[in-house]
């Protein structure tokens, strides 16, 4: 009882009055760095109105959170379309691994950084341009992982599918993505994570709007709680999206109906 | 037996190629005839080959030479005519006992109107009992009880032949002892033609009409066949002492330890 108490409440507690110590330390040493309180009542004040718009790089950060979600979800959305057939075809046939694989090695370890300039040059327009980096960049887990959920399909499974003469489109349905379906959602997962990394640093780069646009403006209007603030905002709705993909495989996974 | 055999395994080789131009010879010059309505039972030591010849009959192996007629036409691939039963259950997990059967039924049973699938499922669902377990999951059930699912989904197809790769190997022997009666009483109801390998001397006695022997690996074949002359219902209990059980029990284990006895592994 006392150990949990301790472990619940106290530990973090402590955890948290130590980062505070340390950031109080760090505000004193350098000149100008926000303090803890200081932070805290820019927090309020910008959380306080954060639907206002005042047209074209003056917006609430509720708004600025609000358009880079929706970037997220157009790459993510696209990053799934393309992922799970290509995935799908890959942990089927040996012959389309063969094919896919060189490729998928080469691209994955590529930044999205470097994929930013290209896709601006092609697309001349900044929405496009997140939405394909976010796309090119988080489709990796989820052909990866995808193939793997089927691949992971046993012998027995696929030996009923034989026997009953199941077609190649029953074999998918009944019997490939049920196995599948929790690896998918793996995939979407840490995808849906790459996709919230990435489109801090594309909105940086391309400026208009958007949380990451938003965290350099105030950068160069000195304003830097507000960095600090966005920093804690980011990790808050990373946070909330993972949360949520969480519940959403779970539903989906058999192995977590409310069984083993 | 009739002039034309039901199941006909006409002299089948079997070799498996293990790369770099070399090959394992499993089986060599299989030749076995089985009527319809019989059970037949498999035995042998560990890796003479068994599997290997029910998967052959099921079709989910290719057979290198010789040819396995069932009917009269040929098998060269995988159907439901031939149902097998896996050792493992092969139970969808994400699937409950009711829908594993009925996704079976649905699929073979075309011709079923849907209150008819209903019915056809829960006929099969009947037969071996497990009406209070429609709806639970494969993992929520004891592995005898997911074992007759695997029994009960087999069936449920309407078979020509039933075919059991250690079906009870993985079980107790209560259980097993269990599953046998079971087997024996829904085989006598539905008249099956079964083929059921077992390492199992009783369980071969008890269950067959006729035990096949085989010889040990590589170039493994059929040593001996003996007919178990019992009538059935048989009784478990009432055989303990029965003669020709002891006859045919005395002559696999005469078989099996003596004259193909295994001295390696
Ligand atoms: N795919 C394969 N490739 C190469 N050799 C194989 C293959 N499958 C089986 N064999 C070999 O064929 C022989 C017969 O195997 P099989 O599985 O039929 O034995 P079994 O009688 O069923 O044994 P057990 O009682 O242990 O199940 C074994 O020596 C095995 O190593
Ligand atoms: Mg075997």
């Amino acid at each position: 009882m006392l150990l949990k108490t301790i472990n619940t409440i106290a530990l973090p507690t402590l955890l948290f009055g130590v980062l505070i110590a340390v950031w109080s330390t760090v505000a004193i040493k350098i000149p100008g760095f926000p303090t803890p309180i200081e932070t805290w009542n820019e927090l309020l004040i910008v959380l306080s109105d954060p639907m206002y718009d005042n047209g074209a790089g003056d917006q609430g950060i509720a708004l600025q959170l609000f358009s880079s979600l929706k970037r997220v979800f157009g790459g993510f959305a696209l990053a799934i379309a393309v992922g799970i057939p290509v995935g799908l075809l890959i942990g089927m046939s040996k012959i389309a691994q063969t094919a896919f694989n060189p490729y998928i090695q080469i691209l994955k370890p590529v930044s999205p950084l470097a994929w930013l300039p290209l896709a601006l040059f092609v697309f001349k327009d900044v929405d496009m341009t997140a939405i394909f980096v976010i796309f090119i960049t988080s489709i990796w887990p989820i052909i990866i992982n995808t193939a793997l959920g089927v691949r992971s399909v046993s012998d027995d499974f696929i030996n009923v599918a034989r026997v009953l003469q199941l077609t190649a489109f029953e074999r998918v349905f009944q019997i490939i993505l049920p196995v599948a379906v929790p690896f998918i959602f793996t995939g979407m997962r840490l995808s849906l994570g790459i996709a919230w990394l990435v489109i801090v640093a594309a909105e940086m780069l391309t400026g208009g709007l958007g949380i990451g646009f938003w965290i350099w403006d105030e950068y160069n209007n000195l304003n830097y709680s507000h960095i600090i603030i966005g920093i804690i905002l980011i990790g808050v709705v990373g946070y909330i999206l993972d949360t949520i993909m969480g519940f959403i495989a779970d539903h989906f996974d058999y192995r977590k109906r409310g069984r083993v | 037996m009739s002039a034309k055999p039901f199941l006909n395994i006409d002299h089948v080789d079997k070799i498996f190629p293990l790369g770099k131009g070399k090959e394992y010879v499993a089986l060599r010059d299989v030749k076995l005839e089985i009527r319809e309505n019989e059970i037949v039972s498999i035995i042998g030591h560990s890796g003479c080959g068994k599997s290997t010849i029910l998967n052959l009959i099921a079709g989910l192996d290719t057979i290198t030479k010789g040819v396995i007629l069932l009917e009269d036409r040929e098998i060269n691939a995988p159907g439901p005519e031939r149902a097998v039963v896996f050792q493992n259950h092969s139970l969808l997990p994400w699937l409950t006992v009711y829908q594993n059967i009925e996704m079976a039924v649905k699929k073979v049973r075309d011709d079923l109107h849907p209150k008819e699938v209903r019915d056809h499922v829960m006929r099969y669902i009947d037969l071996v009992n497990l009406d209070h377990a429609k709806d639970k999951y494969p993992a929520e059930i004891s592995g005898g009880m997911k074992q007759r699912v695997g029994i009960a989904r087999a069936l449920s197809i309407e078979p020509k032949v039933l075919l059991m790769d250690e079906p009870f190997g993985a079980l107790d022997s209560l259980t097993r002892a269990n599953l046998q009666d079971h087997l024996m009483r829904i085989q006598m109801q539905t008249g099956n033609t079964v083929i059921i390998i077992t390492h199992d001397v009783d369980e071969a006695v008890l269950l067959s009409d006729r035990v096949i022997m085989m010889t040990n690996g590589p170039e493994a074949t059929i040593g001996e066949i003996l007919e178990v002359n019992l009538p059935r219902p048989r009784e478990r209990l009432a055989l303990q002492h029965n003669e020709e059980y002891l006859r045919c029990r005395g002559a696999i284990v005469e078989f099996l330890y003596s004259k193909f006895a295994k001295h390696d592994d």
